[in-house]
């Protein structure tokens, strides 16, 4: 085969694509890549043997028919169920062009697999079975990679023996699908018919189809624009600061936008230090320039503080920054998004806390028609507000992906939950500024001759929480302290009237408590704070607000039975009666902490015996009173 | 400037995931393996890091019947001082006295590899492992992420990895996990041929043909390398004109009968072969799946 003989090594990148196979379940995506594969003339001899010997074994009924699914379904799982679990990537080169595919699952449950294919690729192969014509998961997958920023599709209508190689129904099925992409942003859609498993319009062009007469699919993928639109600003996210001794500082890193000179002067974002480039650094040697996509290591022309995160800009068209933006998010969490929960968000090499404070809408991918919510599940993808918690160089994701698209993560789980695509700031994160003020926190309350505290007491309703830390502030006042007691019930009353019970409302329940919390001990004060804080995600959040030493977490541990026996305020009657929904510890998951300052096993003790231990624990970390 | 050629392309890549590697983890350790995947990680590593050295050790876990080329050039790479070079040995799998000859491969490749690396990981606490793999090597590799998420007990879950958006990385975990980092994931094995040449990248010389005493047992081409190899009846030992596309156990990595003795023949060689890379490599044909199934349990 001469195809085999074209090495890939000589290429340049832009003669190289990166495409995806997607579509509905069951309409033969893998059985395509397969034998594209077959075609291009890229299966060794001893995988065709497997591939012989596979079919074979799993289609005793056609021994003869190769079953090339087989060749990219590779897991055990996905072989038993004959489906596509995760992305297989496939590497094949033609005399032409080298191709990097990724064979993407069709599945529902594993779109998120499907969004990864897509995010490195610039082209989709869309498959569509031409029985079933447009499917929801071919409108899904669409959007998504409209998503992703995939602008050249080609849609391929399989199965057409199956359908008596009818035109009618073929241009039916490409007009809907033209109609679609072009709603969604798609510019260049190629469509053609064709027969997977026996290759027709697949490395060749069918003689059983003559009213078709465009290209084979393998002619369109050679043919494929691949001089993809770079960004034009120099921009390369700091990875490693790179120190071997006193006398070299370089900052490595990927170029992720245009180009920079030594010489040239640029700007360290977010804090905005200008410097010149002095050397650019490799293991080849220094050189005179380099260009997006390269990996070097800079030095500057004068000492400025660089860490890993941050931005080197090209000085006179720098990145903007905020900490506030509208994104598109696509959540891949088994548990839902929560507004207001806090998740870290790394973009680039920057690893930030994040909440999103508001889901605008969320899009029914399937009509995109825009539709309330108020969380995001498995699969959805939402248009929200974010929120950060410092702010960062970005670009919009249409300009800059890697500045532009994000991954939030789970903080308790470390699972990557969502993906984001950033559209642009909120002007109000230009606008809001943070007011210095003359007097802080060492001064307000070394006055009051004391050092600032949150105690947070978690645990059930009805454990004894603000019993003990009501205790708690009577015997700190009486030992001349400033305190004061933030209760989760008294909160609800005022400041957090609008809330309700839902763990949305929870979470956002807590985010309001520890705030308050924060300003009480910015003030000077020893804060006691009583919500049953459910989740974990949520006290780590509040204890994230605090300096160290500052939060201590104080778990008041009565069992369920104890509390539910006590039911001092009758609500666990209510919530078994079923009068009350979302009751914690009823229907509604508690948390335990795993890592409290201060475990207090309450079976058998008094409260006042409780709260000595904690005013014990707490004196002695503040050290000796300044009694006046 | 001229466009990147497609090998600037993947080498800028790897140097992305060995800095990435590097940065977000405590403890990271290159496993090498001595082969030419390994000659091309170390390579780049040194290049990733330049001027400064290697932040990270490498770590070759021996099972004992590597090729004594093989242990020769892994010393000579130590002895060049610019990175560690920790050697690990499961002395349990010694002292039972495990070996591919007697025991097989599935048991000799558990023990001494799967469990060894395991061993070696735990007692030098690495939060990161980087290594070589590909994913045009193997069906099941084809499906790994770039950083490839495990729990405490090293086992691989292939129904629930992180999803890998661009090339940002999830380096979040817990103590006691880890992650097997693959910088390599996009390269085939022509691209690692034409690097080496490129970048003249020494490798092992049993890559090259030459003459090689050898004996045929079940249809593989097996080097006799020392005299722990017994020959079964009716086998007999001949010397004939062989290289190694891939080099691991010497009982179990048959060689290709060819003749050629550089790396443009190799290269020329490999345009025509019509066979993968991993056929001689008898641990892969234990069943379809098992690679999947060796991974689940920690081999790389």
């Amino acid at each position: 085969m001469t195809t085999m003989e074209i090495t890939p090594a000589a290429q340049d990148t832009t003669n190289l694509l990166r495409f995806i196979t997607c579509g509905s379940v069951d309409d033969g995506k893998s059985t395509l890549l397969g034998r594209l594969l077959y075609d291009a003339g890229m299966l060794p001899e001893d995988q065709v043997a497997a591939l012989i010997r596979d079919s074979r074994k799993l289609h005793a009924d056609a021994p003869d028919q190769l079953d090339f699914s087989l060749l990219t379904d590779g897991l055990d799982a996905e072989r038993q169920q004959g489906i596509t679990i995760d992305v297989a990537y496939r590497y094949f080169h033609t005399q032409r062009r080298s191709f990097i595919v990724a064979d993407c699952p069709g599945h529902e449950q594993y779109t998120r697999n499907m969004a990864t294919g897509a995010s490195n690729a610039e082209l989709a192969v869309v498959l569509v079975d031409a029985r079933k014509g447009l499917l929801p998961q071919t409108r899904r997958h669409t959007y998504i990679c409209a998503l992703m920023g995939i602008r050249q599709v080609v849609l391929a209508v399989n199965k057409m023996d199956l359908i008596d190689y009818r035109d009618d129904v073929y241009a039916a099925i490409a007009n809907e699908y033209r109609e679609l992409a072009a709603h969604l942003g798609i510019t260049t859609v190629h469509c053609l018919p064709v027969v997977a498993p026996s290759g027709e319009n697949v490395g060749q062009r069918s003689t059983r189809m003559p009213w078709y007469r465009g290209p084979c699919l393998l002619e369109l993928l050679e043919s494929a624009d691949t001089t993809a639109t770079q960004a034009a600003d120099f921009r390369m996210p700091v990875q490693w600061v790179n120190r071997p001794d006193a006398s070299f500082r370089g900052y490595a890193g990927t170029i992720c936008g245009g180009r920079v000179a030594v010489g040239s002067e640029i700007v360290v974002q977010p804090a905005m230090r200008r410097a010149r480039i002095e050397r650019i650094v490799t293991a080849d040697g220094d050189l005179g320039e380099a260009m997006a996509g390269q990996a070097v290591t800079l030095t500057l022309d004068r000492e400025v503080d660089v860490s890993r995160g941050d931005v080197i800009a090209d000085a006179t068209r720098p990145a903007p920054v905020a900490d506030q933006f509208a994104a598109h998010l696509l959540w891949m969490g088994d548990e839902p998004l929560l507004p207001n929960r806090a998740y870290w968000l790394k973009m680039g090499s920057r690893t930030v806390n994040a909440r999103v404070t508001t889901i605008k809408h969320k899009v029914d991918v399937n009509t995109q028609a825009e539709l309330a919510a108020r969380r995001l599940d498995l699969n959805e993808v939402g248009y929200c507000n974010i929120d950060l918690d410092h702010a960062i160089p970005f670009e919009t994701y249409a300009d800059n992906r890697t500045l532009g698209g994000f991954i939030l993560i789970d903080r308790q789980t470390h699972a990557t939950v969502g993906c984001g695509m950033l559209d642009f700031a909120l002007r109000r994160a230009a606008n809001v500024h943070w007011q210095h003020t003359d007097l802080n926190k060492d001064v307000r309350s070394a006055s009051k001759g004391q050092q600032s505290r949150c105690l947070w007491f978690t645990g059930l309703s009805g454990a004894g929480k603000s019993t003990v830390a009501n205790l708690v502030e009577r015997r700190l006042h009486a030992l001349g302290y400033h305190t004061y007691m933030l209760d989760g019930d008294n909160l609800r009353h005022g400041l957090n009237k609008d809330l309700g019970f839902t763990a949305e409302a929870r979470v956002e329940n807590v985010r309001r408590v520890a705030e308050v919390a924060h300003l009480m001990v910015d003030a000077g004060l020893i804060v006691l704070v009583c919500v049953i804080s459910p989740f974990q995600s949520e006290r780590r959040f509040a204890r994230s607000l605090f300096d160290g030493g500052e939060f201590l977490e104080v778990f008041v541990d009565t069992t369920l039975e104890e509390c539910e026996r006590r039911d001092s305020k009758g609500l666990y009657r209510k919530a078994r009666a079923g009068e009350i929904i979302n009751f914690t510890g009823i229907d509604s998951p508690y948390e335990a902490p795993e890592q409290a300052e201060l475990h207090l096993r309450t079976a058998g003790l008094r409260p006042e015996q409780l709260a000595e231990q904690v005013v014990e624990q707490l004196l002695a970390g503040l050290g000796p009173h300044h009694s006046r | 400037m001229s466009p990147m050629s497609y090998l600037d392309a993947l080498e800028a890549e790897s140097i992305h995931i060995f800095r990435e590697t590097a940065a977000a983890f405590e403890r990271p350790v290159m496993l090498y393996s001595i082969g030419k995947d390994s000659s091309v990680l170390l390579h780049l590593l040194r290049k990733a890091f330049y001027p400064a050295r290697p932040p990270m050790p490498l770590l070759h876990v021996d099972t004992t019947w590597k090729f004594r080329e093989m242990i020769a050039f892994r010393d000579q790479v130590a002895a060049a001082g610019d990175v560690e070079v920790l050697v690990h040995i499961n002395e349990d799998g010694v002292r039972q006295g495990i070996s591919p000859l007697v025991h097989g491969s599935a048991v000799h490749t558990d023990v001494m590899k799967t469990v060894g690396l395991k061993q070696a990981l735990d007692k030098y606490r690495f939060d990161a492992a980087i290594g070589g793999a590909r994913r045009d090597e193997e069906k099941s590799r084809a499906k790994e992420r770039v950083f490839s998420f495990r729990n405490a007990q090293h086992r691989w879950d292939p129904k629930n990895q992180r999803p890998e958006f661009w090339h940002t990385y999830n380096t979040q975990i817990h103590k006691g996990e880890s992650v097997r980092v693959f910088p390599l994931s996009n390269w085939t094995e022509m691209d690692v041929w034409h690097y080496i040449r490129r970048e003249g990248i020494p490798v092992v010389p049993l890559y090259f043909a030459k003459p090689r005493p050898v004996v045929e047992r079940d249809g593989a081409l097996i080097m006799i390398d020392d005299d722990r190899f017994t020959l079964r009846e009716g086998e007999a030992v001949a010397m004939r004109e062989v290289r190694f596309r891939t080099l691991g156990c010497y009982p179990l990595t048959g060689a290709v009968a060819s003749s050629a003795d550089t790396l443009d023949k190799i290269i020329d060689e490999m345009a025509t072969s019509r066979s993968s890379e991993r056929q001689g490599r008898v641990i892969d044909h234990d069943a379809s799946a098992s690679m999947e199934r060796k991974k689940q349990e920690g081999y790389f």
